[in-house]
């Protein structure tokens, strides 16, 4: 049985604006151990996803409309406030994107670092402070027990981040949910996070979810990765699967939008135009209005399904057909 | 070809704050040359940013020339400044923060040229809808406002701005951060076929290595107020010479699972911060090939091929 298995989920947000679908039938599972990426642009529903995993989302204006998320058989979504209480930060912890608004300016980090233990656990105080300084000098700080004492603006970007996952990891969690914790960082910072998370990840055995939108950061940190565009996976597959035969035309335009892949000068690939509305439901794929492939059918009928065409590997677009050199041709 | 249109000079420039004194820019020797892309990369805080308001003249150093065309805008003042400005334009980061809310796109694009002088209200419209098309929206765009737009679209409108008097230099301050990568390509695209079509030079400056590497014939590469390394982009790329000039390359992360390194060379601890820099090399402190030289003196940038030269005593 998967640790994770969320099905059929579906959010939205009523605004004075109209109604956003910002997630709409995602379903994926992530098994005991594994690093699963969940990669997307702006507004593509990867947060929301993982947000209303945890009760997160605000409501209202937020609302789960469908769905069940089943963590090691309990349904997350259908859980009291109570239940959802007593696994979150205990069996599933989530780092954020911004350290410097998720820690608490007011508090030193020892206070926030002991807090999940103090409610989660029956450790004392003392023990708790012992625990919270070897879990920070395992994220790399040094003179943990003297820092420790020190407030989150006395700590640089990178060194809040490593404060936010010990405080994350203290518990001990069988899932960790990370959305976009190095999107902040300087590059050289970046790759000492990412290297920190494989570590850990090693050590622990859990299980991580982590979003982002760099296809960079992915191919060296996940066993798995699923694309989402406007609020559904439209791609996923095995990491190496992926970055080696992409089937959705869109997942092959964002791969090719990056611009280390390409020679000095040559033009970088593009996708037309712009993400979808989600106020509006527009029949059929809602990638066809922009993708190079698309056919009559795709404007219609309901929004394809994600089908398996691999091992592991499936995609939701109707082009079938479509053999592996028109799918990269550049034109 | 190669003659200098931008030079910089021996530029140093500071900030007081509250627990100190910034010092921003600690000696930047730098060359535009005419028709080239020069990349500038560097981390949070290394003065990039600063040294393109150092060069606008947005903020004056306290020592050291910028020359356009042989000319020192330092020496010039405000009213003999004015008439040069637009050769020299800037686009920046925030499309959302750079572009007046309460102006129409139409507006926003005529101010310029009208301060100038070069534009007749009644040529306004014609003039406007050719910004537009150059930058490929349509001539409709122009009544309408900044919030009506998404951020790619936002970007072009500041590139139409910064291009409506014609400048000769573009200073182009991290133009694609905040954009989706979908959305970051079409905007270097754009940028690319508009320096070719204009013959314009144009500082680009980013953080990422492979933005700046796409769209760059030259890299200079800034570590705490200083230019570490320079040369042409493929040679700074491919065979950096500078130790953290290689960290910065090492850190990229690779599109491709097939081709990861199996231990990333990681750099370790953070930039030092710019209230007190450390003596000799700034970068001494993370450096994994520092000696004792590094810790007392400071490298000077020196050729170290023809492909490029680079501030170290170890390389």
């Amino acid at each position: 049985m998967p640790l994770l298995e969320v099905k059929d989920l579906s959010c939205s947000f009523h605004t004075r604006n109209g109604v956003h679908r910002a997630v709409n039938g995602v379903s994926f599972h992530l098994d005991r151990g594994e690093i699963l990426g969940l990669v997307g642009e702006s507004g593509s529903g990867k947060s929301v996803t993982c947000h209303s995993l945890l009760g997160l989302i605000p409501r209202p204006p937020g609302r789960i409309d469908s769905g069940t998320a089943l963590f090691d058989g309990t349904d997350l979504l259908s859980l009291p406030q109570a239940g959802l209480r007593s696994i979150r930060g205990r069996r599933i912890s989530m780092i954020f994107q911004d350290p410097m608004t998720s820690l608490n300016p007011y508090l030193r980090v020892s206070e926030q670092l002991i807090e999940p233990l103090l409610i989660h656990t029956s450790l004392t105080r003392r023990s708790a402070l012992e625990k919270a300084a070897a879990m920070l000098r395992s994220v790399g700080i040094q003179d943990a027990d003297t820092r420790m004492n020190r407030y989150p603006h006395e700590f640089s970007g990178g060194m809040r981040q490593r404060v936010m996952i010990a405080m994350a990891l203290i518990t001990g969690p069988e899932l960790l949910i990370a959305d976009e914790p190095t999107t902040a960082l300087d590059v050289t910072v970046q790759a000492q996070i990412v290297e920190l998370l494989r570590r850990l990840q090693r050590e622990t055995g859990m299980a991580v979810l982590y979003i982002t939108h760099d296809l960079g950061v992915v191919a060296g940190l996940c066993h798995r990765v699923q694309v989402m565009y406007a609020g559904r996976i439209v791609e996923s597959a095995p990491v190496s699967s992926l970055y080696a035969s992409a089937r959705h035309p869109y997942t092959r335009a964002l791969l090719r939008s990056i611009p280390s892949t390409h020679r000095k000068g040559e033009r970088l690939q593009t996708i037309a135009g712009m993400p979808p509305d989600l106020r509006t439901a527009a029949p059929g794929c809602a990638f066809a209005p922009r993708c190079r492939h698309a056919v009559a059918g795709c404007l219609q009928g309901p929004s394809p399904l994600l089908r398996p065409h691999a091992e592991n590997h499936s995609h939701a677009c109707l082009r079938d057909d479509l053999t592996d050199d028109q799918l990269s041709r550049n034109d | 070809m190669t003659d200098p249109i931008l030079q910089v000079r021996g530029l140093r420039l500071g900030f007081p704050s509250g627990k100190g004194h910034v010092q921003a820019l600690r000696g930047v020797d730098l060359e535009l040359r005419r028709g080239e892309v020069l990349g500038l990369v560097g981390e949070s805080g290394c003065g990039k940013s600063t040294l393109a308001r150092a060069v606008m003249q947005l903020a004056r150093p306290y020592e050291g020339t910028v020359l356009l065309e042989g000319t020192d805008l330092g020496a010039l003042g405000e009213r003999q400044l004015r008439p040069l400005r637009r050769h020299l334009q800037m686009v920046f980061q925030d499309p959302y923060a750079s572009l007046n809310p309460r102006m129409s796109i139409g507006d926003i694009l005529a101010e310029p040229q009208l301060a100038h002088g070069l534009l007749r209200r009644e040529e306004a419209g014609a003039r406007c809808a050719e910004l537009l098309d150059m930058v490929g929206l349509p001539a409709g765009a122009a009544h309408k406002y900044p919030h009506e737009f998404s951020g790619g679209q936002r970007q072009r409108v500041a590139i139409a701005r910064a291009l409506a008097l014609g400048p000769s230099v573009l200073i182009a301050d991290e133009p694609v951060s905040a954009l989706d990568v979908s959305i970051q390509a079409q905007i270097i695209n754009l940028l690319q076929e508009l320096v070719a079509r204009l013959n314009l030079s144009m500082i680009f400056i980013a953080h990422d290595l492979s933005v700046v590497k796409h769209i760059s014939d030259r890299i200079a590469v800034m570590y705490l107020g200083r230019i570490v390394e320079l040369g042409e982009a493929s040679a700074v790329i491919e065979t950096p010479r500078h130790p953290y000039t290689r960290a910065l390359v090492a850190s990229i992360p690779v599109p491709d699972p097939a081709r990861q390194a199996p231990a990333p060379e990681v750099l370790s601890g953070d930039p030092p911060s710019p209230l007190a820099p450390p003596r000799g090399c700034a970068f001494h402190s993370r450096c994994p090939r520092a000696l004792e030289r590094c810790r007392t003196e400071m490298p000077e940038l020196e050729a170290a091929s023809d492909k490029g030269s680079c501030a170290c005593f170890n390389p």
